[in-house]
C-alpha cells in the first residue's frame, strides 16, 4: 500500500500539459532545411546517396513522403546545403505538401501543409475513433502510434481513440509499404468503416511504398480506390508528429 | 572433413565449406542437434550447379560455429528432419518455400510466407488444423488485431474456453527483404536503412548484425570508441522494449498503474536514444566501419544521471508490480513451457532463459563490446508468463550496470573507419542478442564481391511454435498475456 502510494509520488506527473508547445531535444532530425546556394555545382552526392530516393536536383528539393530521416545526406553534404531541424510537425493533407524546397521555413510549410475543412471539424472535432491497420509495417510507426495513447502524450484527451473495430471507427490509420499479402485484409477493413471517412497514411513506407517499393511484393492498389486524407512523414513519425497533424487536420486548439 | 569451424563474425571461404552428399548432412546435422549443439541458420542458395543447402549449427559452450552445405537439384526431395528435430520445423518449410527441395515427411509443411487466402496459389496449402466434436469451436483472429499490432493469423481450436491447439499463419507483412539486400548496389546506405526497418523495434540488433557482417568481410576494423557506443545503443535498445513489455504485460491484465508507470519509464529511455542520434529507435546510428553520433561530454553525465534514476524508479514500479496478487494470479502457471520443450524448439532469447535454457549470443558467441565485457547468462525455471515477465526486468537490470560501465569505456577515439569492399567468395555469420534473442545474419559473396545471398533470421523464428504450445490447454482469455510475454516479430518473421 504505502510502497504503490510512494510510486505514485515518484512518478509525478509525466503528461506533456501543452502538447501544442512541446519541443523536442535539439538532435531530433525532423523539419529538413534546404538552402541551394550553399550547394557546390556539380555536386550531388546527397541525392546520390539516399536510400529513399527523397531527393531531387536542380531545383534542390525533398519529398518528405519518401525521406526515412536516416540523416545521411545532412551528413555527407558538410556545406549544411542540406540540414534536418527538430521541427516536428511535418503533417500534410495533400501529397505535392510534402516535397520541400530550398529556402522554404518550417512556418511557411505549416501554413500551406494543412487544410482544415469545416466539414471535418464539425464530423470528427469532438470525437474521432480511428482504426489503425498495419499493412507491412516493421512495427516502428506502429509502436509510435501506441506511445500516442500512454500517459506522455494522452491522445485521448481529444477525444481521439484507437478502436478494436473498424466498424467502431470514423477512418482508417495505415502504416507499412502495403504489402500483397495484406491487400485483400486492408479493403475489407475500409469497407467495413461506415461513410463518412477518413484515410491517415503514417509513415514513409505507407505514403510512398518508402524502401520496399520495388521489392515487388507491394500491392498499393488500395490507394486508387481510397483517397489519403492526411499524409503524416517520419521513420517512425514521432508521436507529436501524429498528434499535430490530427489537431490541425480537426481545426483543433490552432497554436 | 564434416564441418567448417568457425567463429561469430570469422570469415570463410565458400570453397572451404565441406559439401557433403544430402544424406550425410542430414546424418550430420542430426548428430550434431542430439550432441547438444543448437540451429543457427539452414538455408538455400541458388547457385548455377544446383540448390546449395547450408546448415549452420552452434556449440555455444565452446563458443564455435559449424558450417557444412550439400547440393539439391530442382524437384530434389529428401526425408524431413523435423521429425526428428521439431527446431528445424518452421526452417525445412522455408527452404521449401523458396526452392521447391521437398522434405518428405515433414509434419506441417504449410507455406510460411505465400499462403495467404485470396492472392497466393498455394492457400490450397495452408489447409489449417483442424478438430472435430460437438463441444469443439474454432476462433480466427487476425490478420488485423484489436491493438495497434502487427499483422498476423491465429486459428485457435477449443472446447468451451480451453485452447486445445493454435495455428498461427504468417506472410501478411511480407515484403521481399531478403531479395531487397541484393539490390541498389550503387546505394550502400539503403542496406543500412534496409536491415534497421528488418523489425523496426530491433533496429540496432538487426542493423548491427548487418554492419558487423560486412564490416567481417571487409576485414574493417571498428575502433573502441564506436564499439561503446554500439553497445550502449543495444543494451538502451533491450531496456526500453523490456520496459514496454512490462507496461504491456500490466496491461493486459488491466492493472493500470503498471501500464502508466512502465510506459513512462520507457519513454525516458528512447529520448535517451533520441538525445544520442536523432530518433528515438536509434536509427541512423550504425555505420559501416563505426557510427555516426558521439557520446561524450554532457550526454554522457545525461545518460549516466538519467539512467541511474531510471534504476531507482524501475526498482520501486517492480516491487509493486510484483507484489500485486492479481496481477500475479494471471502470470504465475499460465502458458508453461519447460525446459525441454525449450531445447528441442531450438528457443532463444528471454523466453528461452525464463524456461531454463541458459542460450544468450552476448555471453555464448561474442562480439563487439561484448568480447571485452562478459555477460553473465540469467536464467529462471518456470517457463511461465510470471517467468517470461520477471527475466525482463533481470535483464534491465543488467542492461543498466552494462551501460554503466561502458560509459566508462569510451576513449574519446575516432566514430568511424573508412570501409573496404567485401572478399569475393565468402561467407560470414554474424550473430547478436537483440532483445528477442538470437538474430543471425548470413552473407555470402559472389566471385565479384557482391552479395550473392543475404539470409536473415529473426529470433521470433525460433519461438513461434513455443507461443502455440504455451497457451494449449489455457483458457482463451490468457492467450493475450501469453502472447505479451514473447512478444514476436511478424515483419522479422515475414521479411
Amino acid at each position: 500500500m504505502f510502497e504503490l502510494l510512494r510510486l505514485r509520488i515518484r512518478h509525478n506527473r509525466p503528461v506533456i500539459k501543452d502538447l501544442r508547445r512541446a519541443g523536442l531535444h535539439p538532435s531530433f532530425r525532423g523539419f529538413p532545411l534546404l538552402a541551394s546556394e550553399k550547394c557546390t555545382a556539380g555536386c550531388s552526392s546527397c541525392a546520390d546517396l539516399c536510400p529513399a530516393g527523397a531527393i531531387a536536383l536542380a531545383p534542390l528539393r525533398l519529398d518528405l513522403g519518401k525521406c526515412t530521416f536516416c540523416g545521411e545526406c545532412e551528413r555527407a553534404c558538410g556545406k549544411e546545403a542540406l540540414r534536418f531541424s527538430p521541427g516536428y510537425r511535418l503533417g500534410a493533407t495533400s501529397r505535392a505538401a510534402l516535397i520541400i524546397t530550398a529556402g522554404q521555413t518550417e512556418a511557411a510549410f505549416q501554413e500551406q501543409a494543412i487544410e482544415a475543412r469545416k466539414e471535418i471539424c464539425r464530423l470528427f472535432g469532438r470525437s474521432l475513433k480511428l482504426r489503425q491497420v498495419s499493412a507491412g509495417g516493421c512495427n516502428g510507426c506502429e509502436m509510435e502510434l501506441a506511445a500516442c495513447g500512454n500517459v506522455n502524450f494522452d491522445l485521448g484527451r481529444f477525444g481521439i481513440d484507437f478502436v478494436a473495430s473498424p466498424r467502431h471507427a470514423d477512418g482508417l490509420v495505415i502504416t507499412g509499404p502495403l504489402t500483397r499479402n495484406m491487400a485483400p485484409a486492408l479493403a475489407d477493413a475500409y469497407r467495413s468503416v461506415s461513410e463518412p471517412k477518413i484515410v491517415i497514411a503514417v509513415g514513409a513506407c505507407a505514403i510512398s511504398g518508402g524502401l520496399f517499393t520495388d521489392g515487388g511484393e507491394l500491392d498499393r492498389s488500395f490507394l486508387a480506390s481510397a483517397a489519403v486524407d492526411l499524409h503524416v512523414p517520419g521513420c517512425p513519425p514521432h508521436p507529436l508528429t501524429f498528434i499535430h497533424a490530427l489537431l490541425d487536420f480537426l481545426g483543433l486548439e490552432k497554436s | 572433413m564434416k564441418w567448417a569451424e568457425l567463429r561469430n563474425l570469422q570469415t570463410v571461404q565458400l570453397a572451404a565449406i565441406p559439401r557433403l552428399s544430402p544424406d550425410a548432412l542430414q546424418q550430420q546435422t542430426l548428430s550434431g542437434l542430439a550432441a547438444g549443439r543448437r540451429v543457427v541458420q539452414f538455408f538455400g542458395d541458388r547457385t548455377a550447379e544446383g540448390i546449395l543447402l547450408y546448415v549452420v549449427l552452434a556449440d555455444d559452450e565452446h563458443s564455435r560455429l559449424y558450417v557444412s552445405s550439400a547440393i539439391f537439384q530442382d524437384n530434389d526431395k529428401y526425408p524431413a528432419l523435423t521429425t526428428d528435430a521439431p527446431a528445424l520445423h518452421l526452417f525445412e518449410r522455408e527452404f521449401y518455400e523458396q526452392f521447391g527441395i521437398e522434405p518428405l515427411g515433414h509434419p506441417w509443411l504449410k507455406p510460411v510466407r505465400h499462403g495467404i487466402a485470396g492472392i497466393s496459389p498455394l492457400e490450397a496449402a495452408y489447409n489449417f488444423f483442424h478438430m472435430d466434436g460437438a463441444q469443439v469451436h474454432e476462433v480466427g483472429v487476425g490478420p488485423i488485431h484489436a491493438g495497434i499490432i502487427e499483422p498476423g493469423h491465429f486459428r485457435f481450436s477449443c472446447q468451451g474456453e480451453e485452447i486445445y491447439h493454435l495455428e498461427i499463419e504468417h506472410g501478411f507483412q511480407h515484403r521481399g527483404v531478403e531479395e531487397l539486400f541484393l539490390r541498389h548496389r550503387a546505394r550502400p546506405v539503403y542496406r543500412q536503412c534496409l536491415a534497421e526497418s528488418i523489425a523496426g523495434d530491433s533496429v540496432i540488433g538487426h542493423g548491427g548484425a548487418y554492419v558487423r557482417a560486412m564490416e567481417a568481410l571487409g576485414n574493417v576494423n571498428v575502433g573502441r570508441q564506436a564499439i561503446v557506443i554500439r553497445t550502449i545503443a543495444q543494451e538502451l535498445e533491450r531496456t526500453a522494449i523490456h520496459l514496454g513489455d512490462l507496461s504491456a504485460l500490466a496491461n493486459d491484465v488491466a492493472y493500470l498503474t503498471g501500464n502508466a508507470v512502465f510506459g513512462a519509464l520507457r519513454t525516458k529511455v528512447i529520448n535517451t536514444t533520441l538525445a544520442l542520434c536523432g530518433n528515438r529507435f536509434g536509427r541512423g546510428l550504425l555505420a559501416l566501419g563505426g557510427v555516426n553520433y558521439n557520446i561524450s561530454g554532457k550526454l554522457r553525465d545525461n545518460i549516466r544521471t538519467t539512467l541511474a534514476q531510471l534504476e531507482d524508479d524501475t526498482d520501486l514500479a517492480a516491487e509493486v508490480l510484483f507484489a500485486s496478487a492479481s496481477l500475479l494470479a494471471r502470470f504465475e502457471k499460465t502458458g508453461v513451457v519447460t525446459k525441454e520443450t525449450a531445447r528441442r524448439l531450438g528457443m532463444v532469447g528471454p523466453a528461452a532463459r525464463a524456461s531454463g535454457l541458459a542460450v544468450d549470443v552476448r555471453s555464448d558467441h561474442p562480439y563487439g563490446g561484448f568480447s571485452y565485457f562478459p555477460v553473465h547468462k540469467m536464467t529462471l525455471t518456470s517457463g511461465d508468463v510470471f517467468a517470461r515477465a520477471y527475466i525482463r526486468y533481470v535483464e534491465i537490470k543488467q542492461s543498466l550496470r552494462i551501460i554503466q560501465e561502458q560509459l566508462n569505456a569510451l576513449n574519446g577515439g575516432e566514430l568511424k573507419r573508412p570501409g573496404a569492399a567485401p572478399a569475393a567468395g565468402m561467407m560470414v555469420v554474424s550473430l547478436a542478442e537483440g532483445w528477442r534473442g538470437e538474430i543471425a545474419h548470413v552473407a555470402l559473396t559472389g566471385q565479384d564481391g557482391q552479395l550473392r545471398r543475404y539470409k536473415i533470421k529473426d529470433p521470433s523464428f525460433h519461438n513461434w511454435m513455443a507461443l502455440a504450445l504455451a497457451v494449449r490447454k489455457n483458457g482463451i482469455s490468457d492467450f493475450p498475456v501469453c502472447n505479451k510475454s514473447f512478444n514476436l516479430s511478424y515483419c522479422g518473421t515475414d521479411l
